[in-house]
């Protein structure tokens, strides 16, 4: 019973974590990857500790898999928090930090050159 | 050295995890912004703590389960000193 308990956790964390790892790399934006990494990994990091504890039946190995997920719950916002502020700082000071548009800045620069000397 | 969970299952798990680490590389390597970079790595430290659960199940040893707790702190700092040099840069 608690292997197959074990399992389904393992499991559910791991396609938690692909998850999250899919939405870093598909996701349009830098805030939303940013959510989609955070919140999915900690999940993910959650229950596979928990299939860790209930694998085991140990005590030590426990209170070890309860101080890792307690950890990343604690942690993973405030890490997020600190991206998305300085990220926010900067992309406020440089607009351009987001998204460089090589072809777009070049083909609206370019009238603004001929312009000036006419 | 006896996995505790049925290899299938281990199987399935290290390939998802394995599949996020190559997604998490490709968004390191591609990312346009250095920001995004330190998403990508935040989540790299996730998935290792991840992969290290999967392993001190998959070989019955635990004691890997220190390693762990060491990254994942380790990991957290590295992201808040990553977040403090991307606002203290040109500021």
């Amino acid at each position: 019973m608690s292997t197959v308990i074990a399992s389904v956790a393992v499991l559910l964390g791991a396609a938690f974590m692909f998850v999250a790892a899919l939405g870093v790399a598909r996701m349009p934006d830098l805030f939303t990857r940013m959510q989609a990494a955070t919140k999915a990994s900690t999940v993910g990091v959650i229950l596979v500790m928990c299939g860790v504890a209930v694998a085991y039946l140990e005590g030590s190995v426990t209170i070890r898999a309860v101080l890792i997920a307690g950890f990343f719950l604690l942690t993973s916002p405030v890490a997020a928090h600190a991206i998305a502020r300085s990220a926010h700082a900067a992309l406020k000071r440089e607009p351009t930090l987001s998204a460089p548009p090589p072809r777009s800045r070049a083909s609206g620069e370019a009238p603004r050159e001929r312009g000036t000397p006419a | 050295m006896t996995p505790l969970l049925p290899p299938a299952v281990l199987a399935v798990a290290g390939a998802l995890v394995g599949g996020g680490f190559l997604l998490a590389f490709f968004r390191l390597v591609r990312g346009p912004t250095s920001p995004d970079r330190v998403v990508a790595l935040d989540l790299m430290a996730a998935l290792a703590v991840g992969a290290i659960g999967l392993q001190a199940i998959a070989t019955g040893s635990h004691p890997s389960l220190r390693v762990a707790t060491v990254l994942a702190l380790v990991g957290f700092l590295g992201t808040v000193a990553f977040a403090t040099f991307i606002a203290r840069r040109r500021a």
